[in-house]
């Protein structure tokens, strides 16, 4: 089913001057005028961590943030840049685990979706069940954390940054009504006079034919992976294996995390013991820093983002 | 759509002796399929149930799930006779109730507003706007409000605030009674570019032959929206809502931790259930309240997704979850 919502971005009346969705001269000016306000809105916030991360630290302090810097200056990617080690360690632990998670996570999530989409497959309701109720219900936190903790001991691995992500109920809802409803089963019929195995016709037919769902369960999982701080913050407290996220989050809340591992920082206090930590601006620089990759991607990533959301609200 | 169904019927083997050989032939690929995630199912959401025993155990950390004395249901004594219980639920569903009033009011508006854009290209370029907050981890949308709401220097007491004449700086993060209005706020601006997609959707599915009848029998575009569009854009907003209801009991743990910067100041309006939670495991270390609180949570959670989950079934049988 093509998704509704590919055809907003596109959508081009025939015949502009007769289209009946058309309104009025003055409703249309108002409503743009809304919405360059309302885009406004949703981009002015970042604007404003942008220029006080471009602004002098000294003139922040004394004015304020401000969309209209008094005195710009680098001071604080400069700052940054002392930390680059640290910094590009978690930028490549969060771009990892994204990867390895959405990879291993699809496949895990695609192989239970399969056979419980396969009408003729009996037991496929109690299996759906099982996966029904871990929507339903969990059993909390307490228990969620002694059982990685205490009987699985992977704190301060990249392993539980991946694992408890790895499947995701309503995600395996999503593949198998796509595969019910998009993947005609006469083809998987025919493919089995054929003689191909469950395994073919899985990865040769059912993967093949199932790219849309793929691609927006796989953009959510993204998404997910390369969000999470919240991971971290419960199991990761040695300084190796914190993520970009997380590292932001400890910035915001202390910015000597940010110069604790910081060779040089204790270097320019040596010669300079007057030194001032740029903290308001190296704040924002870092929250720059970390919203970098997401903002050029995501422009690109947007449209197949919309389709998934849709795939999941019309179901299939 | 059911044409399947047949087919499937007519491929499974007639039932008889054979039958059971044949069945592991034929699905024994499907068990090894479903083996990775039902491992993890298993570790990951079924083992640490059995650990929610905790509830009513004296937990201590170094003994675990197993060894830990039972107390029976002192811990839920204990839980409810503070003023945390009440407050914490009160918090979790007063706040559930205002963002899904808001997402919907916003979401349908903000969607037929969208419905009645001319310029494809700018349509484009707004949706792109529109959808970026959804994007940002809870850690940058926290550095956000924190450049608005720094008591010393952010653009709220600093700026704004000045020009309506009210120059005393306002300390955000240490009076409670400012968030109430700035979670839904910060809440509705992440998340309500979502909520238009899945409605415009919706609208755009709507056969374009419904509105040439009406204008030809000169219904104004508001008179359109009122007996075409909200009418058959009931069944989504009933069935999005009604999911934002079954989680209810459950909050976003980014935007209550993150962006109250978990402030124990402001703990009267912003300490949720899940927040609680979490305190108690981590900070204070009261492993056995936690679980208390913890349980209370999935239970009655569970009530709630299973009653939600009734009605969405008699509205749309499609749209249930199970």
């Amino acid at each position: 089913m093509a998704s509704p919502a590919s055809a907003t971005l596109g959508r081009k009346p025939k015949n502009k001057e007769s289209s009946v969705m058309d309104v009025s001269k003055p409703a249309n000016l108002a409503i743009n005028i809304f919405f360059w306000i309302y885009s406004a809105i949703c981009v002015i916030p970042i604007l404003l961590v942008l220029i006080v991360s471009f602004s002098d630290e000294k003139t922040v302090l004394a004015n304020g943030y401000s969309f209209f810097p008094h005195k710009l200056s680098l001071s604080a990617y400069d700052f940054l840049l002392n930390d680059w080690v640290n910094i590009v360690r978690s930028y490549g632990i969060s771009i990892f685990v994204t990867i390895i998670g959405t990879a291993a996570s699809l496949l895990i999530m695609a192989l239970f979706a399969y056979p419980i989409s396969r009408r003729d497959f009996k037991q496929r309701g109690t299996f759906s069940f099982i996966m029904v109720f871990t929507i339903l219900f969990n059993a909390g936190l307490v228990p969620f954390y002694m059982m990685y903790t205490q009987y699985l001991h992977l704190q301060n691995t990249l392993l539980v940054l991946i694992a408890p992500y790895l499947v995701q109920g309503f995600f395996v809802l999503v593949m198998r009504t796509f595969f019910m409803n998009s993947v005609p089963y006469e083809l998987i019929e025919s493919s089995k006079i054929d003689g191909a195995g469950e395994w073919r016709i899985f990865a040769q037919i059912v993967l093949p034919l199932s790219l849309p769902v793929l691609a927006s369960v796989g953009l959510l999982c993204t998404l997910n992976y390369w969000n999470d701080w919240y991971l971290s913050m419960l199991f990761i407290n040695d300084n190796i294996h914190i993520n970009i996220q997380y590292r932001m989050y400890k910035a915001l809340q202390d910015l000597q995390f940010l110069s604790s591992n910081s060779a040089a920082y204790s270097a320019i206090l040596r010669t300079n013991p007057d030194y001032q930590l740029p903290s308001e601006t190296v704040r924002m620089a870092m929250a720059v820093v970390g919203i970098g990759p997401i903002i050029f991607a995501y422009p690109f990533f947007q449209r197949y983002f919309i389709e998934g959301l849709t795939v999941g609200a019309v179901k299939g | 759509m059911e044409q399947p169904v047949k087919t499937a019927r007519l491929a499974l083997p007639a039932a008889g002796q054979k039958q059971n050989v044949g069945y592991w032939r034929k699905y024994g690929a499907f068990y090894l399929m479903m083996t990775p995630a039902l491992i993890f199912l298993l570790i990951n959401n079924y083992l640490p149930m059995i650990g929610s025993v905790l509830a009513f155990k004296n937990v201590n950390y170094q003994s675990g799930v197993f060894n830990s004395p039972w107390v029976g249901w002192k811990n839920f004594e204990f839980l409810f006779s503070t003023s945390d219980a009440w407050n914490i639920t009160k918090n979790t569903i007063i706040y559930n109730v205002v963002f899904i009033v808001l997402n919907l009011i916003f979401g349908v508006a903000l969607a037929l507003l969208f419905n009645s854009m001319r310029n494809p290209r700018l349509a484009k370029f707004h949706q792109t706007m529109m959808f970026l907050p959804y994007f940002l981890s809870w850690v940058i949308v926290t550095y956000l409000v924190y450049g608005f709401l720094n008591p010393e220097i952010g653009l709220l007491n600093k700026i704004i605030l000045p020009w309506f004449g009210i120059d005393n700086a306002i300390d955000w993060y240490s009076d409670p009674k400012y968030w109430p209005f700035i979670l839904p706020i910060v809440n509705t601006w992440k998340g309500i570019g979502y909520y238009a997609v899945f409605y415009l959707a919706a609208i755009i599915g709507i056969d374009k032959e419904y509105y040439e009848a009406a204008t030809i029998d000169g219904a104004s575009k508001w008179n359109q929206i009122r007996t075409i569009t909200l009418p058959l854009l009931r069944p989504i907003v009933i069935v999005l809502t009604l999911l934002q209801v079954g989680r209810i009991f459950y909050s976003d743990f980014g935007l209550f931790y993150q962006v109250t910067r978990n402030a124990g100041a402001l703990y009267d309006t912003t300490l949720v259930i899940d927040t609680y939670v979490y305190q108690g495991l981590i900070v204070t270390g009261d492993f056995g309240m936690s679980s208390a609180a913890g349980l209370y949570q999935a239970v009655v959670g569970f009530v709630v997704v299973f009653v939600s989950n009734l009605i969405i079934r008699k509205i749309s049988k499609e749209d249930a979850l199970f």
